[in-house]
């Protein structure tokens, strides 16, 4: 860890009612790289985001960026830090064109009037900083773009304001392979542009293909944050599935389910 | 870290649009399913052709005048309508909500002897009052908007009858509201709007297009937009020269011609919602939430405040409506906005081009829209049909519309272009 984390959430807690979602949730994201943050349903990864995202308010625990201790109350908090969330669902709309969509919200104007030339100019030059070389018109309706194309667009939009913490939820899931190499390509890009980013995923060539670290959730735990250097793919299914993988992941004790066993058994042949 | 070799070539730069590609463009998206307003030219294509050679009466000028006020209730109402189909909502209660704030201006004239200008403002305010109660019911409460205004529809209908206490007829004697609907402009003032009209189109196409070229973005062929100045001015022109010609039957008892000051009424409040809609962020932010709620939503877009808005934007034009046909009417009545007004305001929207699904639609669909229906009343009327087929013929006309709209849907969908 040479390089001091961007944003950083220390004992998050969340609870919906009687549920814990999340339990002393440590996260941190370093600029330039890209963090895979993997978990079984339900191991809370969405509500994490929610959390930093301003979605959710927490119950416990704090959010640090750029080392200052920093509140989060709503979406437009975390916008003003410069984290954007790029949806499962996109959240693009159909009947708009790339630049409308990618505005949308906050677009420009002078005056009253809408700033047209700025903001094409604007996107094109986003896209054109990305890369992007698929898109045939900036003035095309949203919903004449493939799925690859569709998720380029939104992950633009999120690159547009100067943010630095951008955070993909599931991209690729509905992508052929062709769309998946493209997005994990510009997912490549944006850490290697000086940005933080966070990968939800359930895919783990995608998570080996990109990411530099790989953070995993177990049942509301954040059970372990390692190099993905450093781990195999049978490690971190592991930390998935059962919450430790030899000496990663909680300690036995913490882990509250039938898991345990294993090690808390006297191994056999010990009496003797 | 497979970060893969990505050699930084720059954006393909779309090749330079020329007349021939930006006509290609154009059928692309017509087979595409994105019709816009083709069927409803079309349609006025065919049935101006087909009512001229079965009443020649129907070319004449008085008759092209006529067309206008007929119509101008109908498509002031529309174009309020078209805000909220923009959402993919409906306001049955429009129809009626004109005929209540046309009772309110009625019997504050007739009854307290106000001013027209108080009573057109009370109109207003009318309107506005009832669209921030449909918007509040729809949009806070949560009721749907079909149903709240089919409530709206049989209070608003009580209303006027309470207003203008029982079957009575409320006539109106002010000569500036009965001027709407039945005075025209002196011919030179409607050259002078005309030509107007047409310079500060050919200013704004001009300005942003050459405000586009510097900034090394994609431009239209000039030769497009010079020949959309070009047809402006040649419909705008023909328009005012014909409404220009003598109409009266007896020249020497009076004389009758010029643009009727409906015209210019219309015209004004379609530049102003054409250019809150394309250009202003209020606008953009309608069709977001029409296209995708969630996504707007996200967008930081207040959503409630947007549904709100666009109720009060249609009855507020619902009451401009009113004002019309009150004048036009001379009167104001049980029947204010009542019958087959609303449907025919939906209906025009609908056969402009305007989408029942929210997302798609345009200002100028309400006057395309509304010519159709003009037309097709007027020329039955002068064909001589009974009122039982005018409303069957519309009622199938209507069903057509809405056919193509959910048929290019489906189409477009298929497509991927919408």
């Amino acid at each position: 860890m040479s390089v001091t984390p961007l944003l950083e959430a220390r004992g998050i807690d969340k609870r919906f009612g009687p549920v814990q979602v999340l339990k002393d949730v440590d996260f941190a994201v370093t600029p330039g790289e890209v963090t895979a943050l993997v978990g079984d349903n339900g191991a809370g990864k969405s509500t994490l985001v929610k959390c930093i995202s301003g979605i959710y308010p927490i119950d416990a625990g704090e959010f640090h960026f750029d080392g200052q201790p920093v509140t989060i109350h709503g979406p437009r908090d975390a916008a003003a830090l410069g984290i954007e969330v790029v949806y499962q669902d996109l959240a693009l709309c159909d009947n708009l064109d790339i630049v409308q969509n990618m505005f949308l919200g906050r677009e420009k104007r002078s005056g009253l009037v809408l700033d047209e030339p700025t903001m094409e100019q604007m996107a094109a030059e986003t896209l054109a900083g990305l890369s992007v070389r698929t898109v045939k018109s900036l003035r095309q309706h949203v919903a004449s773009l493939s799925g690859g194309q569709r998720q380029t667009v939104a992950i633009a939009k999120a690159v547009l304001w100067n943010s630095k913490v951008v955070i993909l939820d599931e991209p690729t899931a509905a992508l052929g392979v062709a769309q998946t190499a493209q997005v994990l390509e510009l997912v490549r890009r944006l850490a290697d542009r000086g940005l933080s980013v966070v990968l939800i995923s359930h895919n783990m060539n995608d998570v080996f293909a990109v990411s530099d670290r790989i953070a995993a959730l177990y049942l509301g735990q954040m059970v372990a944050q390692v190099k993905t250097t450093d781990v195999t793919h049978a490690q971190v299914v592991e930390l998935i599935t059962a919450g430790r993988s030899g000496d990663l992941g909680l300690p036995a004790e913490k882990i509250d389910n039938g898991v345990e066993y294993a090690d808390t058994l006297t191994p056999p042949g010990a009496e003797q | 870290m497979t970060s893969t070799a990505h050699h930084l070539e720059p954006v393909a730069v779309a090749p330079k649009p020329t007349v021939g590609s930006h006509v290609r463009d154009y059928l692309g998206r017509v087979r595409g399913g994105d019709l816009g307003s083709l069927p409803a030219v079309l349609g006025l294509i065919v049935l101006c052709v087909f009512f001229a050679v079965m009443r020649p009466v129907f070319f004449s000028a008085g008759n092209f005048a006529n067309l206008f006020t007929q119509g101008a209730a109908v498509i002031i109402i529309a174009m309020g309508l078209i805000f909220v189909l923009l959402l993919g909502e409906i306001d049955l209660s429009a129809g009626f909500a004109s005929g209540v704030c046309a009772a309110v201006l009625a019997q504050l004239m007739a009854e307290q002897g106000a001013p027209w200008y108080v009573a057109v403002f009370a109109a207003i305010a009318t309107g506005v009052v009832i669209g921030l109660v449909l918007g509040f019911l729809v949009a806070k409460v949560g009721i749907p908007s079909f149903v709240v205004t089919l409530a709206g529809f049989l209070a608003f209908q009580g209303t006027v009858l309470l207003l203008i206490k029982g079957g009575t007829n409320v006539s109106i004697r002010d000569d500036v509201i009965l001027a709407i609907a039945n005075n025209n402009l002196a011919p030179v003032l409607g050259w002078v709007l005309a030509v107007l009209g047409v310079a500060g189109y050919a200013v704004v196409t001009l300005l942003s297009r050459r405000r586009r070229a510097a900034r090394g973005l994609v431009t239209e062929p000039l030769a497009v937009a010079v020949g959309r100045i070009a047809a402006l001015a040649v419909i705008l022109g023909i328009a005012v020269f014909v409404l220009n010609q003598e109409r009266s039957r007896n020249v020497v008892v009076v004389s009758l011609k010029g643009v009727p000051i409906v015209v210019p009424i219309i015209a004004a409040l379609l530049i102003i919602w054409t250019f809150v809609l394309r250009r202003t962020a209020y606008g953009r932010h309608i069709y977001a939430v029409g296209g995708n709620r969630e996504a707007a939503r996200r967008a930081g877009i207040n959503v409630d405040r947007i549904r709100i808005s666009v109720f009060v934007i249609c009855s507020g034009m619902a009451a401009m409506g009113g004002i019309v046909a009150a004048s036009r009417a001379n009167s104001v009545d049980a029947n204010t906005g009542g019958s087959n007004v609303l449907l025919y305001a939906v209906g025009a929207a609908v056969i402009g081009g305007t989408s029942l699904f929210g997302g798609k639609g345009r200002v100028l669909d309400a006057l395309l829209g509304g010519a159709v229906i003009a037309v097709i009343d007027n020329g039955m009327g002068l064909m001589g049909l009974s009122s039982g087929q005018k409303f069957v013929f519309t009622g199938v006309v209507l069903l057509l519309a809405a056919g193509v709209d959910a048929l290019s849907r489906r189409r477009a969908a298929a497509t991927g272009t919408r």
